[in-house]
Protein backbone atom coordinates (compact mmCIF):
# COMPACT_ATOMS: atom_id res chain seq x y z
CA UNK A 1 0.00 0.00 0.00
CA UNK A 2 1.16 3.60 -1.13
CA UNK A 3 0.72 5.95 1.70
CA UNK A 4 1.48 9.49 1.43
CA UNK A 5 4.32 9.63 3.15
CA UNK A 6 7.80 12.25 2.85
CA UNK A 7 9.60 9.51 0.94
CA UNK A 8 8.84 8.19 -2.53
CA UNK A 9 7.44 4.48 -2.33
CA UNK A 10 10.49 2.16 -1.37
CA UNK A 11 10.08 0.16 -5.09
CA UNK A 12 11.22 3.09 -6.42
CA UNK A 13 14.96 4.18 -7.10
CA UNK A 14 15.79 7.24 -6.39
CA UNK A 15 17.12 9.70 -9.29
CA UNK A 16 17.69 12.52 -6.24
CA UNK A 17 17.72 13.19 -2.41
CA UNK A 18 17.59 16.07 -0.86
CA UNK A 19 18.21 16.11 2.73
CA UNK A 20 18.21 18.94 5.74
CA UNK A 21 18.52 21.42 2.76
CA UNK A 22 19.01 25.13 4.14
CA UNK A 23 18.81 27.99 1.61
CA UNK A 24 19.79 31.59 2.36
CA UNK A 25 20.01 35.04 0.94
CA UNK A 26 22.18 36.77 2.97
CA UNK A 27 20.93 36.29 6.64
CA UNK A 28 17.41 35.63 5.45
CA UNK A 29 16.73 31.83 5.63
CA UNK A 30 14.09 31.58 2.49
CA UNK A 31 14.52 27.30 2.57
CA UNK A 32 14.62 25.48 6.15
CA UNK A 33 15.24 21.88 6.57
CA UNK A 34 13.89 20.03 3.48
CA UNK A 35 13.98 15.96 2.86
CA UNK A 36 12.51 15.13 -0.47
CA UNK A 37 13.35 11.76 -2.35
CA UNK A 38 12.68 12.12 -6.21
CA UNK A 39 12.14 8.86 -7.73
CA UNK A 40 13.61 8.13 -11.20
CA UNK A 41 11.88 8.81 -14.66
CA UNK A 42 8.92 10.05 -12.78
CA UNK A 43 7.20 13.81 -12.74
CA UNK A 44 7.51 15.60 -9.25
CA UNK A 45 5.31 18.89 -9.22
CA UNK A 46 6.31 21.58 -6.70
CA UNK A 47 3.74 23.88 -5.49
CA UNK A 48 3.06 26.59 -3.16
CA UNK A 49 1.61 29.87 -2.23
CA UNK A 50 4.11 32.34 -3.71
CA UNK A 51 7.22 33.20 -2.08
CA UNK A 52 7.40 29.95 -0.28
CA UNK A 53 10.13 28.90 -1.62
CA UNK A 54 9.89 26.65 -4.61
CA UNK A 55 12.11 28.64 -7.02
CA UNK A 56 14.81 28.42 -4.56
CA UNK A 57 14.83 25.03 -3.63
CA UNK A 58 14.48 23.88 -7.19
CA UNK A 59 17.58 26.09 -8.40
CA UNK A 60 19.54 24.45 -5.47
CA UNK A 61 18.98 21.20 -7.30
CA UNK A 62 21.45 21.90 -9.94
CA UNK A 63 23.60 24.50 -7.94
CA UNK A 64 22.33 28.27 -9.89
CA UNK A 65 22.48 29.63 -6.48
CA UNK A 66 26.54 29.63 -7.43
CA UNK A 67 25.47 31.77 -9.94
CA UNK A 68 23.40 34.53 -7.21
CA UNK A 69 25.72 37.15 -5.34
CA UNK A 70 25.11 36.18 -1.75
CA UNK A 71 23.05 33.11 -1.51
CA UNK A 72 24.10 29.88 0.60
CA UNK A 73 23.02 26.37 0.52
CA UNK A 74 23.69 24.19 3.47
CA UNK A 75 22.67 20.48 3.55
CA UNK A 76 22.71 17.64 1.01
CA UNK A 77 21.69 16.99 -2.69
CA UNK A 78 22.83 13.91 -4.23
CA UNK A 79 22.26 12.53 -7.72
CA UNK A 80 22.62 8.70 -7.93
CA UNK A 81 23.94 8.82 -4.54
CA UNK A 82 26.82 11.32 -5.14
CA UNK A 83 26.72 14.53 -3.63
CA UNK A 84 26.32 17.42 -5.98
CA UNK A 85 27.49 19.83 -3.46
CA UNK A 86 30.87 18.06 -2.49
CA UNK A 87 33.93 20.23 -2.73
CA UNK A 88 35.63 17.47 -5.91
CA UNK A 89 32.28 18.25 -8.10
CA UNK A 90 32.59 20.72 -10.84
CA UNK A 91 28.86 22.53 -11.01
CA UNK A 92 29.19 22.57 -14.94
CA UNK A 93 29.35 18.63 -14.98
CA UNK A 94 26.44 18.23 -12.39
CA UNK A 95 24.29 21.54 -14.94
CA UNK A 96 25.09 19.27 -17.39
CA UNK A 97 23.47 16.39 -15.79
CA UNK A 98 20.66 18.28 -14.46
CA UNK A 99 19.00 21.20 -17.10
CA UNK A 100 16.49 23.37 -16.21
CA UNK A 101 13.96 25.05 -18.02
CA UNK A 102 13.35 28.68 -16.60
CA UNK A 103 9.45 30.81 -15.85
CA UNK A 104 10.53 33.30 -18.87
CA UNK A 105 11.90 31.91 -22.26
CA UNK A 106 15.28 32.43 -22.72
CA UNK A 107 16.33 31.76 -26.59
CA UNK A 108 19.94 32.94 -27.26
CA UNK A 109 20.31 35.67 -29.82
CA UNK A 110 20.45 32.89 -32.18
CA UNK A 111 19.38 30.68 -34.87
CA UNK A 112 16.53 28.37 -33.97
CA UNK A 113 19.40 26.06 -34.90
CA UNK A 114 22.47 27.76 -32.35
CA UNK A 115 20.31 27.64 -29.71
CA UNK A 116 19.31 24.26 -30.08
CA UNK A 117 22.96 22.99 -30.66
CA UNK A 118 24.82 24.87 -28.07
CA UNK A 119 24.76 22.71 -25.59
CA UNK A 120 26.21 19.91 -27.83
CA UNK A 121 28.61 21.93 -29.11
CA UNK A 122 29.99 23.11 -25.95
CA UNK A 123 30.08 19.61 -24.55
CA UNK A 124 32.51 18.79 -27.43
CA UNK A 125 30.11 17.76 -30.43
CA UNK A 126 31.51 19.07 -33.76
CA UNK A 127 30.35 17.08 -36.47
CA UNK A 128 27.94 19.40 -38.66
CA UNK A 129 25.82 15.71 -39.36
CA UNK A 130 25.38 14.62 -35.96
CA UNK A 131 25.23 18.33 -34.78
CA UNK A 132 21.56 18.36 -37.52
CA UNK A 133 20.43 14.85 -36.07
CA UNK A 134 20.45 16.10 -32.46
CA UNK A 135 18.78 19.31 -33.82
CA UNK A 136 16.06 17.57 -35.30
CA UNK A 137 15.92 15.06 -32.70
CA UNK A 138 15.41 17.17 -30.08
CA UNK A 139 13.11 19.92 -31.74
CA UNK A 140 10.79 16.92 -32.47
CA UNK A 141 10.65 15.44 -29.06
CA UNK A 142 10.40 19.28 -27.83
CA UNK A 143 6.64 19.01 -30.39
CA UNK A 144 8.66 22.01 -32.35
CA UNK A 145 9.91 20.52 -35.29
CA UNK A 146 7.27 21.13 -37.92
CA UNK A 147 6.77 24.32 -37.24
CA UNK A 148 10.16 25.07 -37.24
CA UNK A 149 11.74 22.70 -39.93
CA UNK A 150 11.72 25.19 -42.67
CA UNK A 151 13.28 28.10 -41.09
CA UNK A 152 15.89 26.80 -38.43
CA UNK A 153 18.67 29.31 -39.69
CA UNK A 154 16.02 32.35 -38.56
CA UNK A 155 16.37 34.10 -35.24
CA UNK A 156 14.80 32.50 -32.46
CA UNK A 157 13.97 35.59 -31.04
CA UNK A 158 11.20 35.86 -33.91
CA UNK A 159 9.28 32.72 -32.82
CA UNK A 160 6.32 32.75 -30.60
CA UNK A 161 6.25 32.85 -26.48
CA UNK A 162 5.14 29.02 -26.33
CA UNK A 163 7.48 28.28 -29.53
CA UNK A 164 10.95 29.89 -27.54
CA UNK A 165 9.92 28.14 -24.51
CA UNK A 166 9.17 24.63 -26.45
CA UNK A 167 12.75 25.83 -27.90
CA UNK A 168 14.37 25.94 -24.81
CA UNK A 169 13.05 22.63 -23.67
CA UNK A 170 14.40 21.35 -26.41
CA UNK A 171 18.18 23.25 -25.97
CA UNK A 172 17.39 21.15 -22.67
CA UNK A 173 17.06 17.43 -24.13
CA UNK A 174 19.94 18.39 -26.65
CA UNK A 175 22.34 17.57 -24.36
CA UNK A 176 20.99 14.63 -23.10
CA UNK A 177 20.61 15.72 -18.79
CA UNK A 178 19.35 13.53 -16.60
CA UNK A 179 16.68 15.40 -14.87
CA UNK A 180 15.02 18.16 -15.64
CA UNK A 181 13.94 20.99 -14.18
CA UNK A 182 11.41 22.73 -14.89
CA UNK A 183 10.47 26.42 -12.88
CA UNK A 184 6.79 26.97 -14.38
CA UNK A 185 7.80 26.16 -17.77
CA UNK A 186 3.79 27.49 -18.57
CA UNK A 187 3.47 30.38 -16.92
CA UNK A 188 3.76 33.04 -19.37
CA UNK A 189 1.79 30.97 -22.12
CA UNK A 190 -1.92 30.93 -23.39
CA UNK A 191 -3.95 27.40 -23.29
CA UNK A 192 -3.01 26.07 -26.03
CA UNK A 193 0.47 26.24 -26.07
CA UNK A 194 0.49 25.36 -22.13
CA UNK A 195 -0.90 22.14 -23.19
CA UNK A 196 1.82 21.24 -25.63
CA UNK A 197 4.14 21.99 -22.89
CA UNK A 198 2.11 19.43 -20.68
CA UNK A 199 1.80 16.81 -23.58
CA UNK A 200 5.41 17.06 -23.84
CA UNK A 201 6.09 16.61 -20.04
CA UNK A 202 3.89 13.44 -20.50
CA UNK A 203 6.41 12.26 -22.96
CA UNK A 204 9.53 13.80 -21.58
CA UNK A 205 9.58 11.14 -17.66
CA UNK A 206 9.75 8.10 -19.97
CA UNK A 207 13.43 9.15 -20.50
CA UNK A 208 14.09 11.44 -17.86
CA UNK A 209 13.28 12.52 -14.33
CA UNK A 210 11.01 15.54 -14.25
CA UNK A 211 11.20 18.12 -11.14
CA UNK A 212 8.25 20.83 -12.16
CA UNK A 213 7.58 24.19 -9.85
CA UNK A 214 3.87 25.27 -11.08
CA UNK A 215 1.03 27.63 -9.72
CA UNK A 216 -1.75 25.77 -10.80
CA UNK A 217 -2.97 22.94 -8.78
CA UNK A 218 -4.79 21.13 -12.41
CA UNK A 219 -1.22 21.49 -13.68
CA UNK A 220 0.35 18.95 -11.11
CA UNK A 221 -2.67 16.86 -10.80
CA UNK A 222 -2.46 16.81 -14.81
CA UNK A 223 1.42 16.19 -14.90
CA UNK A 224 2.72 14.77 -12.08
CA UNK A 225 3.40 11.28 -10.50
CA UNK A 226 4.37 13.18 -6.98
CA UNK A 227 4.02 16.48 -5.49
CA UNK A 228 5.04 18.31 -2.43
CA UNK A 229 3.71 21.06 -1.15
CA UNK A 230 6.27 24.40 0.26
CA UNK A 231 4.50 26.99 2.88
CA UNK A 232 6.52 30.00 3.94
CA UNK A 233 10.10 28.38 3.51
CA UNK A 234 9.62 24.77 4.64
CA UNK A 235 8.68 21.76 2.37
CA UNK A 236 5.22 20.54 4.58
CA UNK A 237 4.28 17.29 2.60
CA UNK A 238 4.93 15.15 -0.15
CA UNK A 239 3.06 12.23 -1.67
CA UNK A 240 1.81 10.85 -4.18
CA UNK A 241 -0.15 13.60 -6.02
CA UNK A 242 -3.54 11.76 -6.12
CA UNK A 243 -2.61 11.66 -2.04
CA UNK A 244 -1.89 14.82 -1.77
CA UNK A 245 -5.05 16.60 -3.79
CA UNK A 246 -7.47 14.06 -2.26
CA UNK A 247 -6.13 13.41 1.14
CA UNK A 248 -3.45 15.47 2.71
CA UNK A 249 -2.17 14.56 5.60
CA UNK A 250 -1.03 17.75 6.75
CA UNK A 251 -3.83 20.53 7.89
CA UNK A 252 -1.91 23.42 6.01
CA UNK A 253 -1.80 21.24 2.68
CA UNK A 254 -5.48 20.63 2.86
CA UNK A 255 -6.10 24.51 3.42
CA UNK A 256 -4.62 25.49 0.24
CA UNK A 257 -5.93 22.84 -1.44
CA UNK A 258 -9.40 23.36 -0.85
CA UNK A 259 -8.61 27.65 -0.19
CA UNK A 260 -8.33 27.36 -4.02
CA UNK A 261 -10.71 24.70 -5.16
CA UNK A 262 -13.15 24.15 -2.26
CA UNK B 1 -9.99 84.54 -13.70
CA UNK B 2 -9.04 80.66 -14.41
CA UNK B 3 -9.36 81.79 -17.90
CA UNK B 4 -6.86 84.68 -17.76
CA UNK B 5 -4.37 82.36 -15.57
CA UNK B 6 -4.49 79.73 -18.45
CA UNK B 7 -4.19 82.02 -21.36
CA UNK B 8 -1.11 83.52 -19.37
CA UNK B 9 0.41 79.59 -19.00
CA UNK B 10 -0.76 79.78 -22.71
CA UNK B 11 1.57 82.43 -23.50
CA UNK B 12 4.12 81.25 -21.43
CA UNK B 13 4.36 78.37 -22.86
CA UNK B 14 4.43 79.73 -26.63
CA UNK B 15 7.08 82.10 -25.52
CA UNK B 16 9.16 78.97 -24.45
CA UNK B 17 8.59 77.42 -27.52
CA UNK B 18 9.97 80.21 -30.14
CA UNK B 19 13.06 80.71 -27.48
CA UNK B 20 13.87 76.66 -27.37
CA UNK B 21 12.95 76.81 -31.40
CA UNK B 22 15.39 79.72 -32.35
CA UNK B 23 18.07 78.54 -29.95
CA UNK B 24 17.89 74.60 -31.99
CA UNK B 25 17.62 76.64 -35.34
CA UNK B 26 20.78 78.61 -34.57
CA UNK B 27 22.81 75.85 -33.26
CA UNK B 28 21.57 73.91 -36.52
CA UNK B 29 22.88 77.13 -39.03
CA UNK B 30 25.90 77.43 -37.14
CA UNK B 31 27.17 73.43 -37.91
CA UNK B 32 25.80 73.97 -41.38
CA UNK B 33 27.99 77.04 -41.28
CA UNK B 34 31.06 75.16 -39.76
CA UNK B 35 30.27 72.01 -42.49
CA UNK B 36 30.26 74.86 -45.66
CA UNK B 37 32.59 76.40 -44.62
CA UNK B 38 35.14 73.11 -44.16
CA UNK B 39 33.66 71.65 -47.22
CA UNK B 40 34.37 74.83 -49.22
CA UNK B 41 38.11 75.38 -48.16
CA UNK B 42 38.71 71.81 -47.83
CA UNK B 43 37.76 71.05 -51.80
CA UNK B 44 39.05 74.47 -52.58
CA UNK B 45 42.63 72.69 -53.55
CA UNK B 46 40.89 70.90 -55.88
CA UNK B 47 38.62 73.02 -57.58
CA UNK B 48 40.66 76.48 -56.99
CA UNK B 49 44.34 75.72 -57.33
CA UNK B 50 43.42 73.02 -59.75
CA UNK B 51 45.63 70.11 -57.82
CA UNK B 52 44.72 66.38 -58.32
CA UNK B 53 42.68 64.81 -55.61
CA UNK B 54 44.58 61.77 -56.90
CA UNK B 55 47.74 63.11 -55.88
CA UNK B 56 46.37 64.29 -52.70
CA UNK B 57 45.41 61.39 -51.66
CA UNK B 58 48.28 58.60 -53.03
CA UNK B 59 51.08 61.78 -53.56
CA UNK B 60 53.95 61.01 -51.06
CA UNK B 61 55.76 64.52 -51.96
CA UNK B 62 54.57 66.98 -49.81
CA UNK B 63 56.38 70.71 -49.79
CA UNK B 64 53.67 73.34 -48.46
CA UNK B 65 56.00 75.91 -50.46
CA UNK B 66 56.76 74.32 -53.21
CA UNK B 67 53.62 73.52 -54.55
CA UNK B 68 53.66 69.88 -53.66
CA UNK B 69 50.33 68.37 -51.48
CA UNK B 70 51.02 64.38 -51.25
CA UNK B 71 49.48 63.99 -48.05
CA UNK B 72 49.53 60.04 -48.59
CA UNK B 73 52.16 60.06 -45.71
CA UNK B 74 50.00 61.73 -43.16
CA UNK B 75 46.74 59.36 -44.03
CA UNK B 76 48.74 56.68 -43.58
CA UNK B 77 50.85 57.74 -40.26
CA UNK B 78 47.02 58.29 -39.22
CA UNK B 79 45.95 55.17 -40.28
CA UNK B 80 48.75 53.05 -38.92
CA UNK B 81 48.56 54.98 -35.66
CA UNK B 82 45.30 54.17 -34.85
CA UNK B 83 44.84 50.70 -36.10
CA UNK B 84 47.60 50.01 -33.57
CA UNK B 85 45.69 51.77 -31.11
CA UNK B 86 42.73 49.61 -31.61
CA UNK B 87 44.97 46.47 -32.24
CA UNK B 88 46.14 47.20 -28.83
CA UNK B 89 43.15 49.25 -26.97
CA UNK B 90 40.21 46.89 -28.84
CA UNK B 91 40.73 43.88 -27.35
CA UNK B 92 42.83 44.85 -24.37
CA UNK B 93 39.90 47.00 -23.12
CA UNK B 94 36.98 44.46 -24.48
CA UNK B 95 38.68 41.75 -22.10
CA UNK B 96 38.89 44.83 -19.32
CA UNK B 97 35.50 45.55 -19.71
CA UNK B 98 34.45 41.47 -19.79
CA UNK B 99 36.38 41.53 -16.31
CA UNK B 100 34.89 44.02 -14.59
CA UNK B 101 31.28 43.26 -15.99
CA UNK B 102 31.45 39.07 -15.30
CA UNK B 103 34.27 38.50 -13.01
CA UNK B 104 35.39 41.20 -10.80
CA UNK B 105 33.71 40.96 -7.18
CA UNK B 106 30.60 43.45 -7.38
CA UNK B 107 32.76 45.53 -4.43
CA UNK B 108 35.46 45.83 -7.24
CA UNK B 109 33.65 46.88 -9.96
CA UNK B 110 31.88 49.60 -8.13
CA UNK B 111 35.12 51.16 -6.99
CA UNK B 112 37.19 50.79 -10.19
CA UNK B 113 34.15 51.94 -12.26
CA UNK B 114 34.59 55.41 -11.50
CA UNK B 115 37.78 55.79 -11.85
CA UNK B 116 38.09 54.50 -15.10
CA UNK B 117 35.22 57.11 -16.08
CA UNK B 118 37.86 59.49 -14.73
CA UNK B 119 40.85 58.67 -16.82
CA UNK B 120 38.50 59.54 -20.07
CA UNK B 121 38.47 63.41 -18.79
CA UNK B 122 42.03 63.49 -18.60
CA UNK B 123 43.57 65.89 -21.31
CA UNK B 124 45.49 64.62 -24.21
CA UNK B 125 48.58 66.34 -23.06
CA UNK B 126 49.02 64.62 -20.28
CA UNK B 127 49.23 61.12 -21.83
CA UNK B 128 51.38 62.88 -24.43
CA UNK B 129 53.84 64.55 -21.74
CA UNK B 130 53.92 60.78 -19.83
CA UNK B 131 54.56 59.11 -23.17
CA UNK B 132 57.17 61.70 -23.83
CA UNK B 133 59.34 61.20 -20.87
CA UNK B 134 58.45 57.54 -20.00
CA UNK B 135 57.52 55.78 -23.14
CA UNK B 136 59.81 57.22 -25.37
CA UNK B 137 62.93 56.86 -23.88
CA UNK B 138 61.89 53.49 -22.50
CA UNK B 139 61.27 52.63 -26.38
CA UNK B 140 64.73 53.77 -27.39
CA UNK B 141 66.26 52.03 -24.79
CA UNK B 142 64.67 48.80 -25.68
CA UNK B 143 65.45 48.91 -28.83
CA UNK B 144 68.88 50.64 -28.75
CA UNK B 145 67.69 53.59 -30.78
CA UNK B 146 68.80 57.40 -30.53
CA UNK B 147 65.36 58.12 -30.46
CA UNK B 148 62.00 56.56 -29.44
CA UNK B 149 59.59 58.72 -31.05
CA UNK B 150 57.42 56.98 -33.60
CA UNK B 151 54.61 55.11 -34.68
CA UNK B 152 55.20 52.80 -31.98
CA UNK B 153 54.98 55.14 -29.13
CA UNK B 154 52.22 57.12 -30.87
CA UNK B 155 49.99 53.41 -30.89
CA UNK B 156 50.91 52.98 -27.36
CA UNK B 157 49.91 56.68 -26.08
CA UNK B 158 46.45 56.22 -28.09
CA UNK B 159 45.87 52.67 -26.98
CA UNK B 160 45.95 53.59 -23.30
CA UNK B 161 44.11 57.11 -23.96
CA UNK B 162 41.48 55.21 -26.36
CA UNK B 163 41.63 51.92 -23.09
CA UNK B 164 38.63 53.95 -20.72
CA UNK B 165 36.15 54.70 -23.50
CA UNK B 166 36.21 51.19 -24.92
CA UNK B 167 36.15 49.91 -21.56
CA UNK B 168 33.80 51.89 -19.87
CA UNK B 169 31.15 51.24 -23.08
CA UNK B 170 32.17 47.42 -23.42
CA UNK B 171 31.12 46.94 -19.63
CA UNK B 172 27.90 48.70 -20.30
CA UNK B 173 27.19 46.92 -23.30
CA UNK B 174 27.61 43.37 -21.33
CA UNK B 175 25.74 44.97 -18.42
CA UNK B 176 22.47 45.29 -20.14
CA UNK B 177 22.63 41.43 -21.57
CA UNK B 178 19.81 40.03 -19.57
CA UNK B 179 20.57 37.74 -16.65
CA UNK B 180 18.33 34.84 -17.91
CA UNK B 181 20.67 34.44 -20.73
CA UNK B 182 24.00 33.67 -18.42
CA UNK B 183 21.61 31.48 -16.55
CA UNK B 184 20.34 29.68 -19.71
CA UNK B 185 23.91 29.28 -21.07
CA UNK B 186 25.11 28.25 -17.24
CA UNK B 187 22.42 25.51 -16.95
CA UNK B 188 22.90 24.29 -20.17
CA UNK B 189 26.41 23.33 -18.44
CA UNK B 190 28.40 25.41 -20.25
CA UNK B 191 31.55 27.34 -18.06
CA UNK B 192 31.72 30.96 -17.18
CA UNK B 193 34.40 31.05 -20.07
CA UNK B 194 32.26 30.05 -22.70
CA UNK B 195 29.05 31.85 -21.72
CA UNK B 196 30.93 34.74 -22.02
CA UNK B 197 32.51 34.10 -25.54
CA UNK B 198 29.83 32.45 -26.81
CA UNK B 199 26.52 33.88 -25.08
CA UNK B 200 27.05 37.61 -23.59
CA UNK B 201 30.16 38.57 -26.42
CA UNK B 202 27.76 37.91 -29.33
CA UNK B 203 25.04 39.31 -27.55
CA UNK B 204 26.72 42.05 -26.51
CA UNK B 205 28.53 43.11 -30.12
CA UNK B 206 26.59 45.89 -31.54
CA UNK B 207 27.20 47.69 -28.11
CA UNK B 208 31.09 46.65 -28.40
CA UNK B 209 31.01 47.69 -31.87
CA UNK B 210 30.18 51.20 -31.18
CA UNK B 211 32.95 50.80 -27.84
CA UNK B 212 35.77 50.29 -30.32
CA UNK B 213 34.39 52.31 -33.26
CA UNK B 214 34.39 55.57 -30.50
CA UNK B 215 37.96 54.34 -29.69
CA UNK B 216 39.04 54.55 -33.56
CA UNK B 217 37.04 57.86 -33.77
CA UNK B 218 39.09 58.95 -30.54
CA UNK B 219 42.45 57.47 -31.82
CA UNK B 220 41.81 59.59 -35.09
CA UNK B 221 41.22 62.76 -34.18
CA UNK B 222 43.54 63.28 -31.56
CA UNK B 223 46.62 65.84 -32.17
CA UNK B 224 48.33 66.73 -29.00
CA UNK B 225 49.39 63.70 -27.79
CA UNK B 226 50.53 62.19 -31.41
CA UNK B 227 52.56 65.22 -32.05
CA UNK B 228 54.42 65.11 -28.74
CA UNK B 229 55.53 61.11 -29.73
CA UNK B 230 55.20 60.75 -33.25
CA UNK B 231 58.57 62.72 -34.24
CA UNK B 232 56.76 64.30 -37.40
CA UNK B 233 58.50 63.57 -40.31
CA UNK B 234 57.29 63.19 -43.43
CA UNK B 235 58.05 59.96 -44.74
CA UNK B 236 55.73 56.90 -45.16
CA UNK B 237 55.31 54.30 -42.17
CA UNK B 238 57.82 51.43 -43.64
CA UNK B 239 58.97 50.92 -39.74
CA UNK B 240 56.89 51.22 -36.30
CA UNK B 241 60.07 52.52 -34.98
CA UNK B 242 60.36 55.55 -37.44
CA UNK B 243 59.19 58.69 -36.52
CA UNK B 244 56.51 59.67 -38.93
CA UNK B 245 53.51 62.41 -39.15
CA UNK B 246 49.49 62.13 -39.15
CA UNK B 247 47.08 64.31 -40.91
CA UNK B 248 46.12 65.78 -37.41
CA UNK B 249 49.49 66.83 -35.93
CA UNK B 250 50.73 67.65 -39.27
CA UNK B 251 47.86 70.58 -39.74
CA UNK B 252 49.14 71.83 -36.19
CA UNK B 253 52.62 72.05 -37.25
CA UNK B 254 51.72 73.76 -40.30
CA UNK B 255 48.60 76.47 -40.15
CA UNK B 256 50.68 79.03 -38.51
CA UNK B 257 54.02 78.95 -41.70
CA UNK B 258 50.71 78.52 -44.32
CA UNK B 259 49.89 81.70 -46.00
CA UNK B 260 46.24 82.62 -46.18
CA UNK B 261 44.83 81.98 -50.20
CA UNK B 262 47.97 79.54 -50.93
CA UNK B 263 47.83 76.38 -52.14
CA UNK B 264 49.59 75.51 -48.88
CA UNK B 265 46.22 76.28 -46.92
CA UNK B 266 44.10 75.05 -49.06
CA UNK B 267 45.98 71.65 -48.68
CA UNK B 268 45.54 71.69 -44.89
CA UNK B 269 41.54 72.35 -45.12
CA UNK B 270 41.96 69.29 -47.15
CA UNK B 271 43.26 67.45 -44.71
CA UNK B 272 41.04 68.98 -41.90
CA UNK B 273 37.98 68.00 -44.22
CA UNK B 274 39.32 64.46 -44.57
CA UNK B 275 39.28 63.94 -40.93
CA UNK B 276 35.60 65.48 -40.89
CA UNK B 277 34.61 62.82 -43.57
CA UNK B 278 36.22 60.26 -41.77
CA UNK B 279 34.69 60.94 -38.56
CA UNK B 280 31.39 61.07 -40.15
CA UNK B 281 31.52 57.82 -41.51
CA UNK B 282 32.79 56.37 -38.18
CA UNK B 283 29.48 57.96 -36.75
CA UNK B 284 27.36 56.61 -40.29
CA UNK B 285 29.08 52.86 -38.55
CA UNK B 286 28.04 53.16 -34.86
CA UNK B 287 24.52 54.29 -36.26
CA UNK B 288 24.46 50.81 -38.36
CA UNK B 289 25.51 49.30 -35.27
CA UNK B 290 23.04 50.49 -33.27
CA UNK B 291 20.32 49.86 -35.71
CA UNK B 292 21.49 46.04 -36.18
CA UNK B 293 20.58 45.64 -32.15
CA UNK B 294 16.92 46.24 -32.97
N1 LIG C 1 17.95 36.62 -4.98
C1 LIG C 1 17.24 36.76 -3.84
N2 LIG C 1 17.71 37.53 -2.85
C2 LIG C 1 17.01 37.68 -1.71
N3 LIG C 1 15.84 37.09 -1.46
C3 LIG C 1 15.32 36.30 -2.41
C4 LIG C 1 15.98 36.10 -3.66
N4 LIG C 1 15.24 35.27 -4.42
C5 LIG C 1 14.16 34.98 -3.67
N5 LIG C 1 14.20 35.59 -2.46
C6 LIG C 1 13.20 35.47 -1.39
O1 LIG C 1 13.10 34.12 -1.05
C7 LIG C 1 11.75 33.76 -0.81
C8 LIG C 1 11.35 32.62 -1.72
O2 LIG C 1 11.38 33.07 -3.06
P1 LIG C 1 11.11 32.13 -4.29
O3 LIG C 1 11.38 32.91 -5.51
O4 LIG C 1 11.85 30.88 -4.11
O5 LIG C 1 9.55 31.87 -4.14
P2 LIG C 1 8.59 31.05 -5.09
O6 LIG C 1 7.92 30.04 -4.26
O7 LIG C 1 9.31 30.60 -6.30
O8 LIG C 1 7.51 32.18 -5.48
P3 LIG C 1 6.73 32.35 -6.87
O9 LIG C 1 5.68 31.30 -6.85
O10 LIG C 1 6.15 33.72 -6.75
O11 LIG C 1 7.71 32.21 -7.97
C9 LIG C 1 10.93 35.03 -1.04
O12 LIG C 1 10.67 35.62 0.21
C10 LIG C 1 11.84 35.90 -1.85
O13 LIG C 1 11.59 37.26 -1.58
MG1 LIG D 1 9.24 31.08 -8.39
Amino acid sequence: MIQSQPAAAPALADKMKIENLDIFYGTFQAMKRANLSVPDRHVMALIGPSGCGKSTFLRALNRMHDLTPGARVEGKVTLDGVDIYAPSIDPVTVRHRIGMVFQRPNPFPKSIFENVVYGAKIHGEKNPKRLAEIAEKSLRAAALWDEVKDRLSRSALDLSGGQQQRLCIARVLAVEPEVILMDEPASALDPIATSKIEDLIGELKRDYTVIIVTHSMQQAARISDFTSFFLLGELIEVGTTSDIFTRPRDKRTEDYITGRYG
Amino acid sequence: MVGVRASKAHRDEGIALVVLMSCSALFVIAIALILGFLAFNGTRLFWGDHYSPLKFLFGTDWDGFGGHYGAATFIAGSLVATGMAIAIGGPLGVAIGVFFSELAPKRVATAFKPAIEVLVGIPSVVYGWLGLTLLVPAIATVFHLPDGDGLLAAGIVLSIMILPTVISLSEDALRVVPNSLREGSAALGATRWETITKVLLPSASSGIAVAVILGVARAIGETLAVQLVLGNAAILPTSLLKPAAALTSEIVMDMGDAPDGSGFKHALFAMAFLLLLISMGLILLIRLALRRRT
